[in-house]
């Protein structure tokens, strides 16, 4: 595929709001998990809850569009000079050509949920000021933004779990071939609710300690909140040394379970092997690959059988949802934006809270930060229903 | 951006697949509303039928439809799924246990809340490892998947299954959200002209252009308008005809889709 520039990108996930907040936790190993304080969650479990958005408004011209995930949307907005980044870019190319795709699985369900518990006695109908475009429809968060950033381009959400946000590169990469837009604005925004709180619990997934990934005893997930974007061009000419770029991308389905992987990893190892063909690189020119590494028995295992199939076990990899708990829908651009970092920054972020590598793993998995040059890496995002989706990113 | 209609699925309130829909959509035949019969796809292992809703049951009638009809092999092609709200009546299920003490979420409700609940069971049934993707675009829902497919049959210059679907939901949220009755539509698009080829179409986004086009039958246009994947229906009309058309369907931020029709 051709190359695509990441022109500006920013990213607010439990560990700060912005790339430098971001990027000092990686360094530190600090974790934004702590014990679950959300509303009134009654669940053994640690969060990745971003503070403030209770508090925080969306744009007051756009009230109608007021809830959880628009307003973490909205904060991610504000960091790193995004906003001037796009509005540069809409006066090069005109507000049509730029494309907004969007991830989330859960949009804003958190107000439906709400509703429910406000329903009329007699009626049963949810409260009048509940306003479904706003919040719960799927398709919110891409309408919002778009409002936001003043774009008038092709638009659109994809929702494939936790492989939503990753699944967006792919979809803005097409539509700049096709020629229908010069510039996307691709990105995932998901937000705590009790859905996946108590969904999760219900699969018994959810683990009670913050997760860890790749470990002996993991025993589940920790779930997080996040808003990553990424203004994502063509490049006429004059790439920088540093700039990153998206190079490959791979998607395929597991046909196996709607929440198990296939056992063996076949589904994740089709991705994989697509997105280095696609970026016409070979296993040994990944250096870092950011897996999805949710935490889970059957998710670690299935992703590792992938990875050592493909990769051997001498590529460095990690997860870094010890760090930032999984962000499920957002999760994919929000690891696309810390392999981004790793590039600029030349250096692997070793996993957290993992004591004792599973022996029954085979690859080599980081549990420190390793500093070096990279300039290849592999990202994995894997979904409900088999979904997956690789991304390969680098400088060229 | 040029496509290829090589096959058209549809199932709706009086139209029961793409044959005996022709002549009405063609509007040769009175439209008859009738209760949409949703057959469960044998396709599917008995637990995994028995766990799925209307939308995966509309999705799994259509795409087969769509892909006998273009003479394709189920398990070769990639599916771009497109639905305005998914699963009504199992997110309703699941608010209501979420309001109650408890808060005891079935597991198999849980992974049937996922927007692409139908193709992940759409992957299992056909067993196909090709990729699939599942959108929203609010009411442009199927427009917006008309132009993911299209621009994936560019991109890979393979053919591509759409499947739109959407259904009502249950009070309260029918309330908030009022959708017409359920309706799936599915269309196998290809890059390249092949003998299977039923039509040539010609999609531009452009903006300011005419109104989007209406169904002529006021029952089916209500239809139209009410379900989002019944957006479809102008170019389900068009494909029906017998000549060159020219449509327009409305998709987001004052952009339409513009398409030209013309029957192989």
């Amino acid at each position: 595929m051709q190359a695509l520039q990441l022109s500006a990108y920013t990213l607010t996930t439990p560990l700060g709001a912005g790339l430098a907040a971001t990027l000092d936790a990686l360094r530190a190993g600090r974790s934004g998990l702590a014990p679950c304080d959300f509303l009134d969650v009654d669940l053994d479990t640690y969060v990745g809850r971003i503070n403030g958005l209770e508090d925080m408004p969306v744009r007051a011209d756009l009230a109608a569009y007021d809830c959880r995930n628009n307003r973490l949307a909205q904060l991610g907005l504000e960091q790193d000079n995004f906003i001037e980044a796009v509005t540069a870019a809409r006066q090069r190319y005109g507000d049509e050509r730029i494309g907004v795709f969007l991830g989330t699985s859960t949009s804003g369900i958190l107000d439906t949920e709400l509703a429910y518990r406000q329903r009329d006695a007699e009626t049963g109908a949810l409260p009048k000021n509940f306003s479904y475009a706003g919040s719960h429809s799927c398709y919110s968060v891409a309408d919002y933004v778009q409002r936001v950033l003043d774009l008038a381009g092709p638009a659109m959400v994809v929702s494939t779990a936790c492989s939503s946000s990753a699944k967006v590169f792919a979809t803005a990469a097409r539509m700049i071939h096709a020629g229908l837009c010069d510039a996307a604005i691709v990105g995932g925004v998901d937000s705590l609710c009790l859905t996946t709180l108590y969904g999760f619990n219900s699969l018994g997934l959810v683990s009670s300690r913050p997760c860890r990934p790749y470990d002996v005893n993991r025993n589940g997930i920790s779930i997080g909140e996040a808003a990553g974007f990424v203004l994502l061009e063509k490049v006429e000419s004059g790439i920088g040394q540093d700039s990153v770029m998206l190079l490959g991308i791979g998607e395929s389905s597991d046909a196996y379970h709607m929440s198990t992987p296939h056992p063996e990893g076949a589904g994740a190892q089709l991705a994989i092997q697509a997105a280095l063909h696609a970026a016409q690189l070979l296993p040994d020119d990944i250096n870092y690959i950011n897996l999805h590494g949710t935490g889970t028995k059957s998710n670690d295992a299935a992703e590792d059988r992938a990875v050592f199939n493909v990769f051997g076990g001498n590529t460095p990899c990690s997860s870094t949802k010890g760090a930032t708990g999984h962000l499920l829908g957002a999760a994919g651009v929000s690891e696309a934006i810390i392999s981004a970092l790793c590039i600029r920054h030349g250096f692997m972020p070793g996993g957290l809270n993992t004591e004792l590598q599973d022996p029954s793993l085979h690859s080599r998995y980081l549990l420190q930060n390793k500093p070096g040059q990279v300039t290849r890496v592999l990202s994995n995002s894997f979904g409900f229903g088999g979904n997956n989706c690789s991304l390969v990113m680098g400088t060229i | 951006m040029k496509t290829f209609i090589e096959g058209i699925g549809v199932l709706g309130s009086g139209l029961n697949g793409w044959q005996t829909s022709q002549a009405v959509l063609a509007g040769a035949a009175p439209y008859v509303p009738a209760a949409v019969v949703i057959l469960p796809s044998d396709l599917l292992p008995s637990a995994e039928r028995r766990r799925t809703g209307v939308p995966v049951k509309l999705a799994l009638a259509v795409g087969c439809e769509a892909i006998a009809h273009a003479q394709r092999q189920v398990s070769e092609l990639p599916a771009v799924f497109a639905s305005s709200a998914g699963d009504g009546d199992n997110m309703h299920y699941i608010f209501d246990m979420l309001s109650k003490n408890g808060r005891e979420v079935s597991p198999t409700r849980f992974h049937n809340s996922v927007h692409n609940a139908p193709s992940g069971y759409w992957s299992i049934a056909t067993k196909s490892m090709a990729p699939t993707t599942s959108l929203a675009c609010f009411d442009a829902s199927f427009v917006a998947g008309l132009i993911e497919a299209a621009t994936q049959t560019i991109a890979s210059g393979n053919a591509v299954v759409l499947i739109a679907y959407d259904a009502p939901y249950p009070q309260p949220l029918h309330a908030a959200r009022p959708l017409g009755a359920a309706f799936g539509v599915a269309l196998v698009l290809a890059a390249n002209k092949t003998q299977h080829c039923k039509a040539e179409l010609e999609i531009n986004i452009s903006r300011n252009s005419a109104a989007s086009t209406r169904v002529t039958d006021a029952e089916l246009e209500a239809l139209r308008v009410g379900t989002p994947a019944a957006r479809s229906l102008p170019l389900l009309a068009a494909l029906a005809g017998a000549k060159t058309d020219r449509i327009c369907l409305d998709y987001i931020a004052g952009n339409q889709l513009d398409i030209m029709v013309q029957r192989c």
